[in-house]
């Protein structure tokens, strides 16, 4: 009797040494992204929400002034609203689009071509391409006078706009660009993946209820896809609100603000002006936006994301 | 839910091919896709035809209408030319130099930490990740100013530091996910045959996880190399002096200078875009087989 009851003690010692040193372990290897997580994202991020509290231009030691920044964010300053609505509206046409693309060109690959590595690569080649490459390379095309593009809309009968350099069409060449650079990209490859986790079974299911291609596409893919799809919209949107590179590149900002998107806003103060208060104020509101985005689409999830199996 | 093991073993076939739909109507159906299958491709690859042609033309026949669309004779000595006007060989010194030492440390320490969180019970563990995930949607914008002030009183500035240092705690996020979930999805049974053969953690990792890793680590690997090679935002933020610039960087400044100087100068601008896109490229191409593998295996479906 003593005698189990003491094995029993006993192992339950080693036992819970073993358990103590697997946690041991297990922190010591997540230990790097434990350290990086403190230094690189906690304290930034909550020194920015003291900094967006004063007024900072790193000469002077900064000086608190309460919810001045705020206050001039959404009444003073000018500049505002304007790059939020350009933001929104860059973001509300470009991830649409681009992932209504990414899908279509997911879908096509998906066809057992021959070739499928080839055609893959031909798709994928322009998301490879630098951003400054990029832009570069787009302003050349949408040159509005000897440009390809162009000379292309008036072989049709299409007068081609001026482009990058015309309030009204900066933003959808921006557009373009953007749709360029990523439809072939990560997001279609990340589609592939999820077409091909869509098990056949339910294809010949649906076909020997008489379902058609479009029909299966409808009720058979898009649930089946429909995480993947949820993936790729939120971090598609996050993606999209933080326009920065192309529209600094290829316009900086213009013609008259057409292309001044919010986060070109933000990296002025910031680093332009040395605003460093007002830039950290910008910032917060910038997170705000994005995590009530973030959170109004998770909460819709629960009504059109289908988990199969739901065990995960 | 079936683990990739399970998946490529049962390779399936359409039922579409086997039967139904007669043999005229399926071969119209298949030449229609290879004909949008085409003119997506040649959309994704007209610009780089403009750009390979523009590279090539004489100055006197960039602004010309109706443009050409093949030089006259290819003025090969474009290329190089680049090199003469900017320091282009420098900056790809300057990126290689980054971008190298910023994939080994994303790259081991993103695989040092998904381990823990794939292998190890911990208190905490669940939450844990789930801050882990919760950092992919914090945007960079919320960090980079006091990161800024952080690094600018290490006296950082103007060095390579702020842009390779980061890269060794931890990761990022989306690839710590990416080879967590890879790992997850190799029997335990692997480790523990290596463990009653007397192996440390670390050790099962190297020896017996890894040669199994190769496509989560290579998918990791190139993102991580487009990510540094591209990137524009930081370098511009941290470097000024010249000969630091990356190639991005250098890029952007000969834009400007181009951009004041009289002759039209878009051929050497497209020369100079196109040879930065090569490394990518090349990249891509040789490890594009592990790549769309790595992506498919680990399973991310949101």
């Amino acid at each position: 009797m003593t005698s189990a009851t003491i094995s029993l003690g006993k192992r339950r010692a080693r036992f819970s040494m073993i358990r103590r040193r697997e946690a041991l372990s297990g922190y010591l290897y997540i230990s790097p992204w434990l350290a990086g997580f403190l230094i690189f994202s906690l304290f930034p991020f909550i020194s920015s929400i003291y900094l967006s509290l004063t007024d900072y231009s790193i000469i002077k030691p900064p000086r608190f002034i309460g919810f001045d920044n705020y206050v001039t964010a959404f009444t003073k300053d000018k500049l505002f609203w304007p790059s939020l609505r350009v933001t929104f509206f860059y973001a509300g046409v470009s991830v649409p689009l681009g992932i209504a693309g990414s899908l279509f060109c997911a879908l096509l690959l998906n066809q057992k071509l021959k070739g499928t590595a080839l055609w893959r690569t031909f798709y994928f080649l322009p998301s490879l391409t630098p951003v400054v490459s990029l832009a570069l390379l787009w302003r050349w095309l949408l040159q509005p006078d000897f440009g390809l593009i162009n000379f292309l809309l008036g072989k049709i009968g299409i007068r081609g706009p001026g482009w990058l350099g015309s309030t009204e069409w900066a933003v959808p060449a921006l557009i373009l660009m953007a749709l360029w650079g990523s439809v072939g990209g990560g997001r279609m490859i990340i589609f592939l993946a999820g077409l091909q986790g869509v098990p056949e079974e339910l294809y010949e299911a649906a076909e020997i209820d008489g379902a058609g291609a479009w029909s299966k596409f409808w009720h058979v893919t898009l649930p089946m896809i429909s995480p993947t799809m949820f993936f790729n919209l939120v971090l598609g949107i996050i993606d999209a609100l933080q326009a920065f590179a192309t529209a600094y590149v290829a316009t900086q900002g213009g013609p008259a603000y057409a292309t001044w998107f919010y986060v070109l806003h933000l990296f002025s103060h910031a680093f332009k002006y040395m605003h460093m208060g007002y830039a950290s104020a910008l910032a917060w509101i910038f997170l705000v936006i994005v995590l009530f985005l973030t959170y109004l689409q998770i909460r819709a999830s629960e009504r059109w994301v289908f988990y199969a199996g739901m065990v995960r | 839910m079936l683990t990739h093991w399970q998946r490529m073993g049962s390779q399936r076939q359409s039922l579409l091919e086997t039967r139904g739909f007669p043999i005229a109507e399926r071969m119209v159906k298949r030449i229609m896709i290879y004909i949008i299958v085409f003119i997506v491709a040649a959309l994704f690859m007209l610009p780089f035809f403009w750009t390979v042609s523009s590279s090539l033309k004489h100055p006197s026949e960039l602004y010309v209408f109706p443009p050409k669309w093949l030089p006259a004779t290819p003025q090969w000595r474009n290329w190089p030319e680049v090199w003469r006007q900017i320091p282009f060989g420098r900056y790809v010194l300057n990126s290689f130099y980054i971008t190298i030492l910023a994939v080994i440390g994303q790259v081991a320490s993103a695989t040092l930490v998904a381990y823990g969180f794939a292998r190890f019970r911990f208190p905490g563990r669940e939450a844990l990740f789930l801050l882990v995930l919760g950092t992919m949607i914090l945007p960079q914008q919320v960090t980079m100013i006091p990161q800024f002030l952080m690094f600018r009183a290490l006296k950082w500035l103007d060095t390579y530091k702020p842009l390779i240092v980061p890269s060794y705690f931890g990761g990022g996020a989306f690839f710590i996910f990416l080879v967590r979930q890879f790992l997850m999805t190799i029997p335990l049974d692997m480790d523990e045959s290596a463990r009653l053969d007397g192996a440390s953690s670390l050790r099962i990792l190297v020896n017996v996880l890894l040669p199994l890793c190769q496509p989560a680590l290579a998918t990791v690997a190139i993102f991580s190399f487009l990510g540094h090679w591209n990137s524009f935002l930081l370098p511009m933020i941290y470097l000024n002096t010249m000969e630091k610039f990356t190639l991005p960087i250098g890029l952007r400044y000969f834009q400007l200078t181009a951009e004041t100087g009289g002759d039209p100068k878009e051929h050497l601008l497209m020369a100079a875009s196109l040879m930065a896109s090569i490394p990518g490229i090349v990249l891509f191409f040789t490890a594009q087989r592990y790549f769309v593998q790595g992506i498919v295996m680990s399973g991310i479906k949101g």
